[in-house]
Formats: structure tokens, C-alpha cells, sequence
């Protein structure tokens, strides 16, 4: 088919982009073994940093493990006095009556013990992997509310939220089901095999037999799976993002009648997706029933050459019994190490997807000696502002722009679409740095102000406005939650949007945002405008923010804010000229440089790039441009 | 909420903030269910029926499993009774048992390796058809439900329920396996000592009535700790959606400790989740020892009383170690059931909404189409008794273009979606050629009516995958010659890769108004004959919208177009105008004839607006008020 070829062609660049735009979390897919062993180690420390958890919990593990190490000693012990054999020879029935009976309150005891020693260090290791995640949590919340757009811009909400959930909860459960977990086996096996060795050399090197031959499968399906792992991870971000794409663009598949070309685009990414999840656990039965097989083979061994010695008389039936119970004690935790083997991998995989992002450094924060902003703020300038958005290959969006709007003064910014006209919102708070020339405030630089002085004056009102689930009190009062009921009326007045609300059942606590009423895109941006009407912000830049609005609203509104604002220096960015023309000074933007600057008037008689637009906007603007070039004539 | 501080009497008091985070809608989803519930059990087994076979073959080797694991500690009797204890030929009996012993292991490694695969594997197989299947209905399910329904809801079915329910196929038949370990093991003691079995066996019922004082508190505990999960997390990812407007206004104090406060409550959760977890293990333990003990003493005075074969009670031995394992596994098996159900519920629940649009067995699928409209007295809603149109009628000619205007609510948006059939009409009919929507293939009318929504929607992938679409088999060339048709062809080759430009993020790192060209192009591939299109305004600039206005001209030629105009420069440009109001056409004409006529779009348009949108509500209504002449 010819659509092939270049179908396949983008396939290798979406790759290549998706390769670029992790690259901000220092995270890279082929790391090296030496990357993991530190991964390992941070998470092991993070462990360790609960002193007296894990010290119970180490305490309880080797304590269960001795307890249940005597079981087996106890067990054959019996055995032999059921015999009548105690110590080394035959001994009367009355005797053997009493070994039995002492052996079995011994072994009541061990087992009391062991199940004491198992719940504590289990409850222990389980909860220093709830304290663990509970740290965790709130310093990953922590960073990505610190992390700039930038990052955001690039990482996909969808992928951090896969981070904060599944990532966190797969080092949690390492803890106790990954870390304690080999310890105990490791303790088990170690003592055992001192026991056992020191019981009978032979017997016991056959007893253990199979522990290097798991201990070697292990590692190496611990490399397959993990490679694995991520991959399938991958494939299955892949998955969900065309089902939410397509069910979020569901009126777009419908019209098209594009169904069947969604469910193939589906169908192979479920394959790929499938495959590897049926290889995974190809890979994974095929090491855990080998493992368990080796340690029947090794068993059997113990059964053969303990039979044969007994029949030589030179081992006891209860001394085979011992063997043969210590290796069902080890049957459980070696079934258990598959388990563990991919709680190693998973948990590899997981911390260093959770340390990429906790390790960032927030790329916009406060410099050592930044200072506060004074209280009444005279103006706002660009001096020679140049940008561009941070990553490969992007575009310089301006060059060196400059301007100044001060206290009570508005400014209005048009232009044609990309000429950085939004840039500039983004610009005054700090959600992205500038790449040349400085913003001032009242002559300090932007960077020099602390974060928090500086966006607690400065508001940006964008065009599609995020409302959150929970009542219109609390969407209003999102940034300032201190609030009065006064101060939320007056802005909700402010914002044209009081009557609105006072006509629903609920009023201020009708809950709204995705999962509550659905509000217009008008009503959105007004709560949005009441939301900084409560704030008050001396810098207030308002990105498009009325678009939806109907004039005569929006003229209201404006009056409003002026009145509340007065004090404030307004940049007004918008392509509707009816919203700027009340404007002090007005800004065309072309391709990142101002081109004209001046007020409606002067720039409608200027009849440049401004008049041009304002005759396409209106008929009224139609013949005012008529007219100034016919009195330019 | 803060009712309480509002009233509080000193007003000094700190009082707590007006914040919260995350979703304030509680939890309405159940996660734990009936644990058997048999018509979730019974759907769920159609899903198994292809690989019934399969499932018949993991039900053998399970049980060949099982039996293999309960004849090792026989085996192993064997070996001590006749063997090592015999008088007689012990060097060729011992070898003769390894020998039945490492035919038992082989057997137990094959079936082992062969349930475990089978069961994964099929597990994982069913999973990913089940979310096919849902997958697959929600693409011809009723729009009417999609408008209801979140799409994040919809999306946790699709993974998190289905994984469950993948859990709970994987774990059932461990648990069958469990339960004929366990079956086995009790007829195996009592069989090989009736009464020693039946003693060692006395503990059981205590363990029965520990567990029945215990598990109502634990799951009550268990079931505290998911839910606090689930609120952090869907506080967690209400945080990272917010994170612009959080920066913006500041507000990142607050939620972090309100978050903080979230998160305490989950581990405390946990942790008392963790205490109910783990207080069962000492009790089982010690009903082990104490088994353990009942065998060493009943059984060793037996053993010496020569009644009893040394072999067997080593045997009591191996079988009273492995006895409590299968009940533990199968007291996390219940957890694992009750989730299971719960989440078959919600699956089926997707399952069984109705294809309310689906093809008639005589469908029309014609190659090519006219595209003559026509709507005969329409009556339709999205609530009952709550028309939306109201007996509509009009035609429109093939290469004809109309515009609807009106106010909002007035039906223009609910005419396109007709047209498209994403709904049925209530009363009347809408046809095509003079065929009803209704008999045509759902494939002809996505063929031959496209449409462009007001706000444009793309896919993550490469613009030339977004502009090409569905129409898979158009070339490259095609695909530039009909960005450079709608004007976009400039921008995208200012993009770093051109065509070849991943957009992230379903594109919003493009204006609004590049998308809504790609949206043009996309629709102009598709080549339909019938062309709807909602006008987008809001959110345009001046220049996009003269681009824009331009593309319309030439994407609507040799077509038959129906657009929702809010500029007037569109309106103009139109062969008809439809005003409607509520429902119903108050006027249809051309521009100049509807002016002459001084009717309410003469009075709209006196305005002086640029577009509808921009008029202030209240002159709207005044007009709207105000008696129309006729």
C-alpha cells in the first residue's frame, strides 16, 4: 500500500519527539545496571531513614526466622522419640512419652513465637511503606506544583498522574513484599544452611542445592522483565490515550463516520500491547516453575541420600524428617522469590520514574537575594524582552520588545495569531523566564522579586479558564480562601455574574467544574473574573479573558474592574478592537516586534496594519477609515 | 462547610479556609461488591466461551497439579515405612520411591508450567477483549449517553474495572486450586488415620470462628483504605490538571496542606488496614502449632504404641504445614471476588447500553449523493417533553448554502446533529436525496455528510495523520494540496517538522484558529458531498477569521452547506438565511430580501455588530420581546 510508507515515516518521528520532550526528566529508557544500583540505594536509604521501624522490623525477622528454623529440629526430634530414639540411643517408651511431650510444647511455643516475631516485623515493614508513601506523596504534590510550565507543557498530565499513582505505589509495596522480604529469605536460608551444614555436610549442601540456581534465574528474568516492564508501560499509556482521545472526540469520530478507522488504530495498539503482556508472563511462568522445580529436584536428592543413609543406619528417620521440613519452610519464600523478582524490577523501573521528577530542579524560583515587592507598584516595564519557549528547535518568539504600562493606565496588545500577544501574559508573573533584555517592576527585576510578592500582585485572566469541582464560593475564593461574604459578592458583582447566581437553587454553593453544573463559556470567564476581582492585583493582564462575554457585559464589566482597580496597570490582550479601543495606549504585535503603538484614535488615523483590522471588524470601522483616508487624500 | 465560622462568634477566631481539593462529589462508585453475584459471573463467561477449551485444559492441569503436590508427603511416607523403617530389601524400595517421586515432580513441574501459562495467558487474552468489546460498543453507542457520562468515568472502566476483573480470572482459579489442595489434604489425614486426622482437624473450627468475629471489621478496614486512595488520587490528579491556574493564583500553600491533610488520612487508613492484615498471622500460627503439637503427641504415643507407621505421621506433618495455606489465600481470594463484581457490574453496565443508532438490514449505502436536504415537520429534544424543534421544516438544493442564525437555544446546533443522525428525530423525518437518514448505512452518511464542530478537535499523531483521517488512502500531495486550500499550508510548514509535526497534547500547542484550518482540511479530504459546519467565533482572531472566511468559501464550493453563522460577513456570504427562534423558523430569505423585509434579522443586523455573539443579552430579548411584523 502506498500509505505505508508515509505512514511509517511519522511513526519514527513521534518517537523521536517523545525521546525530546522527556529529556527535561533526566530520565532515559537504556539506562546503564549502575543507574539502577543507585535508584536501588536512594530507595533502600529512604527505607533505612525509619530508625526505629526498621530496627523492629530487622529484630522481628531474624527472630521469626530462628523460631521458625527450630520448628523443623523440634519436628524430627519428635520423630525420633516416637522412635523411642533420644540423643543417640534407644531409649525406654516412657522416655520416648516424654520427649514427644516436650517437643510438642516447644514446638507450641516456636510456633506462638513465630507468628509474634512474623506480625510484628510484617505490620512494621508494611508501615514503614505507608510512612515511606505518605512522605513521597506530598514531596512529589510539592514538586509538581513548583515544576514551571515549561515542564508542564511538556509532560503529559495523564503520565504524571500514572506517576503519582502507580510509580509511588510500587516502591510502597517494595518495602515489605520486596526488601524485608529477601532479608527474611536470606536469613532463613543463611541459618538454615549453618544448622543444616553443621548437621551433616552432604545433606546439606543437597538441601540448598537449588537456592543458586533461583538465585541465578532470578537475576537474569529480573533484567527480561524489567526490560519488559517498561515497555508495556508505554504501550499502555499509548492505549488509554486513543481510547480518551476518542471517546473526548467522539463527535469528531461520529461525523466522519471514522469508526472502523478508530477501532483498527485501537485494534493495533491492543495488539502490541497484548503481545508484550503475554510475553511478560511467558517469561515470568517459565522462571518461577523452574525455580520450583529445582527445589523438588534438590528434595528428591535429600530423600535419596538421607534414605540410603538411614538404611546405613547412619542418619535417624527424625534427622530426614529435619531436612525434609526445613525445605518446606524454604518452599513458600522460594515460590515467593518470583514475586519479589518482580517486585525488584517493577520497583527499579517505579523509583526512577518517581525520582525523575522529584529530583528536577524547578527551572523559575526565587534567587537567593530576592526581595519583596514594594506596596504600591508605579509600573510595569519590558526592556527589550526576547523569548523564546524553552526546547529544541523552537522558535524565538519575540525580539527585543519593550514598553511600559503604569499604575492606572491601560494597555491594550493586538495581533495576528502567534505573534506572542499570550507570551506576554506569561510573561509579568514569571511562568516563564525571559531569554533576553528584562521585565521591571518599579525598576527591580522580575527575577530579583520573590515568586510569591510577585504573583500575589499580579493576576493573569486567560481565555479557557479552569473551574474546579466544588461550590462557586469556592471557585471564587480559590485564591484567597480567607475571604468574607462581603468581599465574594462584591466580586461576583464585579464580574457581572451576582444575578446569575443568586437565580440557582444553591446559589454560591452550587457546585460546579467537570463533575458539577455545566456553566457557558461566558459564565466560566465571568467566575473566572470574579476569582481575580477577589485578589485585587495591582499588575492585572487579561488574556482574551471576555472573548466568550457579550459586549454589553463585558463593556460593564470593565467599568467594574476599573472602578475596583483603580490603582491597578491593566494589559488587555484580545483580537476584539470593541474590548481595547477604551485603551490608553494600544500595541500592534507582528512576528515578536511591536509595529504600531498608539492610542485608537492616532492609530485608526494612521491607517496602517490597526486601521485595516478595525475596518474588518466593523462597518462602523469601515467608513471611520473611509473617512480618515479620504481627509488623508 | 464554613457555615460554622461564618456565624462563629468571635470574629477574631482563625477560621478554617474556604479550600478544598479534589472532587467534592463524593465516591459514588462501589468498589466492593456481592462477593458472587451470578449474572455478572454469567456474562462474564461468554467472554471465556472461545477459549473454552483452554479453560478445560487449566482446569485438568490444576488438577493434576494439586494431586501432585498432595502425593509428595505419600511419597515421601512410602519411602520412610517400606524403605527405611522396613526389615527388607530398603535399598531398592528407597530408590524405587525416588524414582516414583521424581516421575511426581516432573509431573508437577509440567503442570505447573502449563496452568500458570494457560491461566495468564488467557487471562490477559479475555481482558483485552472485554475492553475491545467495550471499546467497540462505545463507538455506536447513543451520543445522548456520552453527553452524560465523563470521560474519565468512562476511562477507569476501561482500566481499572477490566483489571480487576483480570485479577479476579487469574485468582479464581487459584483458588480452585486452593480449595481441592485443602479437600485433599482432609481426606488424605483422615483416610491415612481416621482418628489422629479427625484430632488434628479440632482446630479448624476455632480458626472459623476467629475469622467470622474478624472479617467484617477488616474489610470495613480494607475497604477504608481504598477509598481514601481513591480521594488522593483524585485529588492528585486535580492538582496536576489545575497546575496553571494553582501557579496563577497562588494558591499553592493552601493546597498542599489541604492535600497533606488528605494524605494523613490515607495512611492512618492504612495502617489500621495493615494492623487487621496482619493480627491473623500469630492466630494461624499458633492453630498450627498447636496441630503440629496434637500430631508430635497423639500421633508419636501411637507411633510408639506401634499402632501408627512412623511414615504417616511425618506425613500429618508435611500435610498440618501446608493445610493453612490454602484458607489464608482464599480469605484474599473474597477481597479479590467482591472487587471482581463490583467492577463486572460497572463493565456491563457499559455493555448493555443500547446501540440506540444502529444500521436497518436494508441500509442504503449509495456511492455518490446529491446532497439535497430536506427536514419534514422535525419535532426533537434531549428531554422529554422538552422539544427543542418544533415541527421544522426546509429544504435546501444541492450546492445550496445556508445559514441557521439565531439565538442561543433557538435549535441550530441540534439541526447539524440531526443531519448527522448522532440523534434520532423524535416526529418527522430528515432526507437526503429524499431518502431518510434513517435507511441510509451509518458508513454512507460519515462519507457523505461531514462536519466541522465549533471547536476543533485533533489527535495526538502527526498533522498530516490528523488532516488525512479516516480517509487512510489519501497521498501526500492530496493532503497539502488541501491545506493549502483552507490556508494552512503556511503555518504548518513554519513548524519544526512540517507535515511530519507531532502535535502534543491533541494540538493546543496551535491557536485555536490553526486548528480549526486543520479541522477545514480535514473535512476538505474527506470530500463530502453534504457539508456542516459550526461556525467557531469565540475564540478567533480577526486574521484567522478572514483565513478562515476564505477557506469557507472554498471548502463550501460544489457543496451543499448548512452553517451555524454567528459573523455577519459569513451570513452575507450565504445563499440563504434561516432565522429560527425557539425551535421554529421565523424568517428564511437572502440577505438583501430579509433586510427589505425590516423582520428581526434586519433588526440584529441594524446593530452593527460584527458578529451575533457580540450582542448584549438584553437588546437580544428586547428584540426578541418585541412584536414581529410580518
Amino acid at each position: 500500500m502506498d500509505s505505508t510508507t508515509s505512514a511509517k515515516e511519522p511513526q519514527q518521528l513521534s518517537s523521536r519527539i517523545y525521546a525530546r520532550s522527556y529529556a527535561g526528566l533526566e530520565i532515559d529508557p537504556d539506562r546503564n545496571i549502575s543507574d539502577d544500583a543507585i535508584v536501588f540505594w536512594r530507595i533502600v536509604k529512604l527505607a533505612f531513614s525509619n530508625r526505629i521501624r526498621i530496627t523492629l522490623a530487622l529484630v522481628g525477622i531474624v527472630a521469626a526466622a530462628c523460631f521458625q528454623l527450630m520448628i523443623p529440629q523440634l519436628l524430627g526430634d519428635a520423630v525420633d522419640g516416637a522412635l523411642g530414639l533420644v540423643g543417640k540411643g534407644n531409649v525406654s517408651v516412657e522416655a520416648g512419652r516424654d520427649a514427644l511431650y516436650f517437643a510438642a510444647w516447644l514446638l507450641m511455643g516456636a510456633a506462638v513465637m513465630r507468628g509474634l516475631f512474623t506480625l510484628l516485623h510484617n505490620y512494621c515493614g508494611e508501615s514503614i511503606g505507608h510512612l515511606l508513601a505518605y512522605d513521597l506523596r506530598i514531596a512529589f504534590y510539592a514538586k509538581l506544583q513548583q515544576l514551571s510550565f515549561s515542564f508542564h507543557d511538556h509532560v503529559h498530565t495523564g503520565e504524571l498522574i500514572t506517576r503519582g499513582m502507580l510509580d509511588l505505589e510500587g516502591i510502597r509495596s517494595f518495602m515489605n513484599t520486596g526488601l524485608l522480604r529477601v532479608f527474611l529469605l536470606i536469613i532463613l536460608v543463611g541459618v538454615g544452611a549453618y544448622l543444616l551444614i553443621s548437621t551433616d555436610l552432604v545433606m546439606g549442601l543437597l538441601a540448598l542445592s537449588f537456592v543458586p540456581f533461583v538465585m541465578w534465574k532470578s537475576a537474569v528474568s529480573r533484567l527480561k522483565l524489567r526490560g519488559l516492564w517498561w515497555t508495556l508501560q508505554e504501550k499502555m499509556a499509548v492505549l488509554g490515550r486513543i481510547m480518551d482521545e476518542n471517546l473526548t472526540g467522539i463527535r469528531v469520530v461520529r461525523a466522519f463516520g471514522a469508526e472502523p478507522y478508530e477501532l483498527e488504530k485501537y485494534d493495533v495498539a491492543s495488539e502490541e500491547a497484548h503481545t508484550l503482556a503475554a510475553e511478560r508472563i511467558k517469561t515470568r511462568v517459565a522462571s518461577t516453575t523452574a525455580m520450583t522445580f529445582a527445589y523438588f529436584i534438590a528434595m528428591g536428592l535429600v530423600l535419596w541420600v538421607g534414605g540410603t543413609r538411614v538404611i546405613e543406619g547412619q542418619m535417624s528417620v527424625g534427622t530426614l524428617t529435619e531436612f525434609l521440613t526445613f525445605m518446606t519452610i524454604l518452599q513458600l519464600p522460594v515460590r515467593q522469590l518470583g514475586l519479589v523478582v518482580n517486585s525488584f524490577a517493577r520497583t527499579l523501573t517505579c523509583g526512577a520514574r518517581m525520582f525523575g521528577v522529584l529530583d528536577l530542579e524547578p527551572v523559575i524560583g526565587d534567587r537567593s537575594e530576592a526581595q519583596e515587592l514594594p506596596a504600591n507598584i508605579t509600573a510595569v516595564k519590558f526592556e527589550n524582552v526576547s523569548f523564546a519557549y524553552p526546547g529544541e528547535g523552537l522558535p524565538t518568539v519575540f525580539n527585543g520588545i519593550s514598553f511600559e504600562v503604569s499604575r492606572g493606565k491601560t494597555l491594550g496588545i493586538v495581533g495576528p495569531p502567534g505573534s506572542g500577544k499570550s507570551t506576554i501574559a506569561h510573561l509579568i508573573p514569571r511562568f516563564y523566564d525571559v531569554t533576553g533584555g528584562q521585565i521591571t517592576i518599579d525598576g527591580l527585576d522580575i527575577r530579583d522579586i520573590k515568586l510569591s510578592s510577585l504573583r500575589s500582585k499580579v493576576s493573569v485572566l486567560a481565555q479557557d479558564p479552569f473551574l474546579f469541582t466544588a461550590s462557586l464560593e469556592n471557585n471564587i475564593t480559590y485564591g484567597n480562601p480567607w475571604a468574607e461574604d462581603a468581599d465574594i459578592r462584591n466580586a461576583a458583582a464585579i464580574s457581572q455574574i451576582d444575578g446569575f447566581i443568586d437565580g440557582l437553587p444553591k446559589g454560591y454553593e452550587t457546585l460546579v467544574g467537570e463533575r458539577g453544573a455545566s456553566l457557558s463559556g461566558g459564565q466560566k470567564q465571568r467566575v473566572a473574573i470574579a476569582r481575580t476581582a477577589m485578589l485585587q492585583p495591582e499588575i492585572l493582564v487579561l488574556d482574551d479573558s471576555t472573548a466568550a462575554i457579550d459586549a454589553g457585559t463585558e463593556q460593564r464589566i470593565r467599568q467594574a474592574l476599573k472602578e475596583q482597580a483603580r490603582s491597578a496597570a491593566t494589559i488587555i490582550i484580545s483580537h476584539r478592537l470593541g474590548t481595547l479601543r477604551h485603551a490608553d495606549e494600544i500595541l500592534f504585535i507582528e512576528n515578536g516586534s511591536v509595529v504600531e503603538q498608539g492610542s485608537h484614535d492616532s492609530l485608526v488615523a494612521l491607517g496602517g496594519k490597526y486601521a485595516a483590522l478595525f475596518a474588518l471588524q466593523s462597518r462602523e470601522g469601515e467608513e471611520t477609515v473611509k473617512a480618515a483616508k479620504g481627509a488623508a487624500e | 462547610m464554613t457555615s460554622v465560622s461564618r456565624t462563629a462568634a468571635d470574629p477574631n477566631a482563625v477560621r478554617p479556609p474556604r479550600a478544598v481539593v479534589g472532587s467534592q462529589i463524593s465516591q459514588d462508585e462501589v468498589i466492593f461488591g456481592a462477593a458472587f453475584d451470578r449474572k455478572v459471573v454469567r456474562r462474564f463467561a461468554e467472554y471465556l466461551k472461545p477459549y473454552r477449551k483452554t479453560m478445560y485444559i487449566a482446569l485438568v492441569t490444576v488438577l493434576v497439579f494439586t494431586g501432585a503436590q498432595l502425593s509428595i508427603p505419600l511419597v515421601i511416607r512410602y519411602a520412610i515405612d517400606k524403605a527405611l523403617v522396613g526389615d527388607t530389601g530398603g535399598q531398592a524400595l528407597l530408590t524405587l520411591a525416588v524414582a516414583v517421586f521424581a516421575a511426581v515432580i516432573i509431573v508437577n513441574y509440567a503442570a505447573n508450567y502449563l496452568q500458570d501459562r494457560l491461566v495468564g495467558l488467557t487471562g490477559e487474552r479475555v481482558i483485552f477483549d472485554l475492553r475491545s468489546a467495550m471499546y467497540a460498543h462505545l463507538q455506536n453507542v447513543a451520543l445522548t449517553f456520552m453527553d452524560r457520562t465523563e470521560v474519565g468515568r468512562m476511562m477507569s472502566r476501561l482500566q481499572g474495572d477490566v483489571n480487576s476483573l483480570q485479577e479476579f480470572l487469574e485468582n479464581s482459579i487459584t483458588a480452585f486450586g486452593d480449595l481441592v489442595l485443602l479437600f485433599g489434604i482432609v481426606i488424605i489425614m483422615l483416610t491415612l488415620n481416621f482418628e489422629l486426622g479427625l484430632l488434628t482437624l479440632s482446630v479448624v473450627p476455632t480458626l472459623f470462628f476467629v475469622r467470622m468475629v474478624w472479617l467484617p471489621r477488616a474489610r470495613k478496614a480494607f475497604r477504608r483504605a481504598r477509598e481514601t486512595n481513591s480521594i488522593n488520587n483524585g485529588a492528585l490528579a486535580e492538582g496536576i490538571h489545575s497546575i496553571r491556574t494553582v501557579q496563577g493564583l497562588h494558591r499553592e500553600a493552601v493546597n498542599l496542606e489541604l492535600y497533606g491533610d488528605k494524605s494523613q488520612e490515607n495512611l492512618r487508613a492504612h495502617l489500621s488496614s495493615a494492623k487487621f492484615a496482619q493480627v491473623m498471622v500469630p492466630i494461624v500460627d499458633t492453630l498450627t502449632g498447636a496441630a503440629m503439637a496434637i500430631v508430635v503427641v497423639i500421633g508419636g504415643t501411637l507411633v510408639l504404641d506401634k499402632e501408627l507407621d512412623v511414615g504417616v505421621m511425618v506425613a500429618f506433618l508435611f500435610y498440618v504445614q501446608r493445610f493453612f495455606d490454602p484458607i489464608r489465600s482464599l480469605t484474599i481470594q473474597y477481597s479479590v471476588m467482591q472487587r471482581a463484581m463490583a467492577s463486572g457490574q460497572r463493565i456491563f453496565e457499559v455493555l448493555d447500553v443500547p446501540l440506540a443508532i444502529s444500521d436497518k438490514p436494508d441500509a442504503v449505502d449509495p456511492e455518490t449523493v446529491e446532497g439535497a436536504l430536506e427536514l419534514r415537520n422535525v419535532t426533537f429534544g434531549y428531554y422529554k417533553d422538552q422539544p427543542i424543534l418544533k415541527e421544522l421544516s426546509f429544504k435546501v438544493q444541492p450546492g445550496e448554502t445556508v445559514a441557521l442564525v439565531g439565538p442561543t437555544g433557538s435549535g441550530k446546533t441540534s439541526i447539524t446533529a440531526l443531519l448527522n443522525r448522532f440523534y434520532d428525530v423524535w416526529e418527522g423525518e430528515i432526507l437526503i436525496d429524499g431518502v431518510d437518514v434513517r435507511d441510509y448505512a451509518k458508513a454512507a452518511l460519515g462519507r457523505h455528510v461531514a462536519m466541522v464542530l465549533q471547536d476543533p478537535f485533533l489527535f495526538t499523531g502527526s498533522i498530516f495523520e490528523n488532516i488525512r483521517y479516516r480517509t487512510t488512502g489519501a497521498k501526500r500531495e492530496q493532503i497539502e494540496e488541501a491545506a493549502k486550500i483552507v490556508g494552512a499550508h503556511k503555518f504548518i510548514m513554519a513548524l519544526p517538522f512540517g507535515y511530519d509535526t507531532v502535535l502534543e497534547q491533541q494540538g493546543h500547542n496551535l491557536s485555536m484558529g490553526q486548528r480549526q484550518l486543520l479541522s477545514f482540511a480535514r473535512a476538505l479530504v474527506a470530500d463530502a458531498k453534504v457539508l456542516i459546519l459550526d461556525e467557531a467565533t469565540a475564540n478567533i482572531d480577526s486574521y484567522t477569521e478572514r483565513q478562515i472566511q476564505i477557506a469557507l468559501q472554498r471548502l463550501l464550493e460544489g457543496r451543499t452547506g448548512i452553517v451555524i453563522a454567528h459573523r455577519l460577513a459569513t451570513v452575507r456570504n450565504a445563499d440563504r438565511i434561516i432565522v429560527l427562534q425557539e425551535g421554529r423558523i421565523i424568517e428564511t430569505d437572502t440577505h438583501d430580501a430579509l433586510i427589505a423585509k425590516n423582520g428581526l434579522y434586519a433588526k440584529l443586523y441594524e446593530l452593527n455588530y460584527a458578529s451575533f455573539d457580540d450582542l448584549p443579552e438584553d437588546i437580544v430579548n428586547n428584540t426578541l420581546t418585541a412584536p414581529v411584523r410580518s
